[in-house]
């Protein structure tokens, strides 16, 4: 079953509070960048800093694109191969405070690995979390966001799915959940 | 994307294109890693690698033993001359003493061809051939790959020439094979007595003509002349070789397009190319060294990653 959560003009007012929320906090983004996660948080990254320097046009606002592939805990356990993509990002973290981006926080573990793996550009003053979907009570890391678009509940099972034009879909997050058969209760494929 | 058709990197012969092309995609991403500031990575931390080097290396073998290092691996370094194969242990025996202190993944150069091959069906344990004899030498063609596609942009449609003893070089075959499967052309250029006969079966073209050859070519890539693989005499004389095959600045100027040089070392300066061109902007010879660390990174990543138990 397949549950639209955020599409069009909810999608965007969600974006738009939180680039206020984050010139509430870091002002003019002097010693801020922004830093996306490959690869469902570049997209949401790159819209975060285009509305932001749309609001602050005299700063140039510090992006980059960081894959965690090499850092995740899950490298000889997993059938999936670990497939990495691109680290862009062309500048020093060190003393800067760091805004992570992602799609999802689920079990935090992606995020544990960005920490990791952010800390091979220099020690950042400070680091925050800025996640479009929280899926709560599913944490299996003391991680938590600064930031969220939309709080939601979900079973284990259950999937959410975010989808974004610049990937040539159309913008939304939808909430896939598996059917569960009313005889035994178990989730069917 | 998927993973590795195969457990072992025995010979690129082995591998499909979609193989070669995962391996120079992930390579991409390990030489991005290599050059930031802080170039390890955690990912092979809980893998244990032993390099059974029983031939001389210098280049193949800091780059495998940096490769482990960036990736954080532990390894073992195994020399033949100092071990108890001069005591006479088989090579299988040797093996499995070794993979008994709970080693994962054993990268081996042997003088023999065909000894990975035979130790990947005898050892229970991920092998990668660093060299077997004059047989293959996968990593050092998917980094000589890997280059040419940085520096042209892809290697479809792009011509290739490898210069000089192809009859004893495992770099030749293994390139052969991994340019073919990456869809370039290859020629192979050297005296008629260092060129195996019923090469053209692989689909190569054969030219004696050295000037003809690069006049052809996008890539020279030169081999050595392998003194110490020729039992008897293959050519008179090397000034006669160095006249005939040994590349020089002046035959480069003269030629209509400005070519790539490669070589993948040792290089013997003045005999195969002139040290102007080893040094000039033409060659890429210390690039083949930096991605060698990448590409290997990438091999062992990937052939590593299965899951265990």
């Amino acid at each position: 079953m397949t549950h639209l959560i955020l599409a069009g003009k909810q999608l965007d007012i969600t974006i738009e509070r939180l680039c206020h929320q984050l010139i509430e906090n870091h002002g003019n983004f002097k010693d801020t960048c922004i830093i996306g996660l490959q690869s469902k948080g570049v997209p949401l990254s790159k819209r975060i800093c285009k509305r932001l320097s749309e609001f602050l046009p005299e700063s140039s606002i510090l992006h980059g694109a960081l894959d965690i592939t090499f850092f995740r805990d899950d490298y000889r356990r997993s059938e999936k191969l670990l497939v990495p993509s691109r680290t862009e990002i062309d500048f020093i973290v060190e003393g800067k405070k760091v805004v992570l981006v992602d799609d999802v926080l689920f079990t935090g573990r992606t995020v544990r690995a960005a920490m990791d793996a952010l800390m091979a550009f220099g020690r950042p003053a400070k680091v925050e979390l800025l996640v479009l979907i929280d899926r709560k009570f599913s944490r299996q890391f003391p991680i938590e966001p600064d930031y969220t678009g939309q709080a939601i509940d979900t079973t284990i099972t259950d999937k959410v799915q975010v989808e974004w034009k610049e990937s040539g879909n159309k913008d939304g997050v939808w909430l896939v959940s598996e059917i569960k058969s009313k005889t035994n209760g178990k989730a069917k494929r | 994307m998927g993973k590795l058709s195969v457990k072992h990197l025995i010979g690129i012969k082995d591998l499909k294109p979609e193989d070669i092309n995962l391996i120079l995609d992930t390579a991409q991403t390990f030489k991005e890693v290599i050059n930031r500031p802080i170039k390890k990575v955690p990912s092979m931390r809980d893998v244990t690698v032993v390099n059974l080097f029983f031939e001389n290396s210098t280049r193949t073998r800091l780059s495998f033993e940096l490769a482990e290092k960036r990736l954080s691996a532990d390894i073992l370094n195994f020399t033949a001359s100092s071990s108890s194969v001069s005591k006479g242990e088989t090579l299988i025996d040797t093996v499995n003493n070794i993979l008994a202190m709970k080693v994962d993944l054993v990268v081996m150069r042997h003088p023999k061809p065909g000894a990975a091959l035979f130790l990947s069906q005898k050892v229970n344990s991920v092998i990668v051939n660093a060299g077997d004899g004059t047989h293959e030498h996968p990593t050092q063609a998917l980094l000589d790959a890997f280059s040419i596609r940085e520096k042209l942009g892809t290697l479809k449609g792009k011509k290739v020439v490898i210069v000089g003893d192809i009859l004893h070089s495992r770099v030749a075959l293994s390139n052969i094979y991994c340019l073919q499967k990456s869809g370039a052309e290859v020629m192979v250029c050297g005296p008629a007595t260092l060129i195996p006969k019923y090469i053209e079966q692989l689909g190569v073209k054969v030219e004696t003509n050295l000037i003809n050859a690069l006049n052809w070519c996008d890539v020279a890539n030169v081999l050595r002349i392998q003194l110490e693989r020729q039992d008897i005499k293959y050519f008179p004389s090397l000034r006669e070789y160095i006249m005939q095959y040994g590349i020089t600045l002046d035959i480069l100027k003269k030629l209509q397009k400005k070519i790539v040089i490669m070589h993948p070392g040792p290089i013997n300066r003045g005999v195969e190319i002139t040290t102007e061109v080893a040094d000039s902007d033409q060659s890429i010879i210390l690039d083949q060294v930096e991605n060698g660390v990448a590409v290997r990174m990438a091999v062992l990543y990937l052939l590593a990653g299965q899951p265990v138990g």
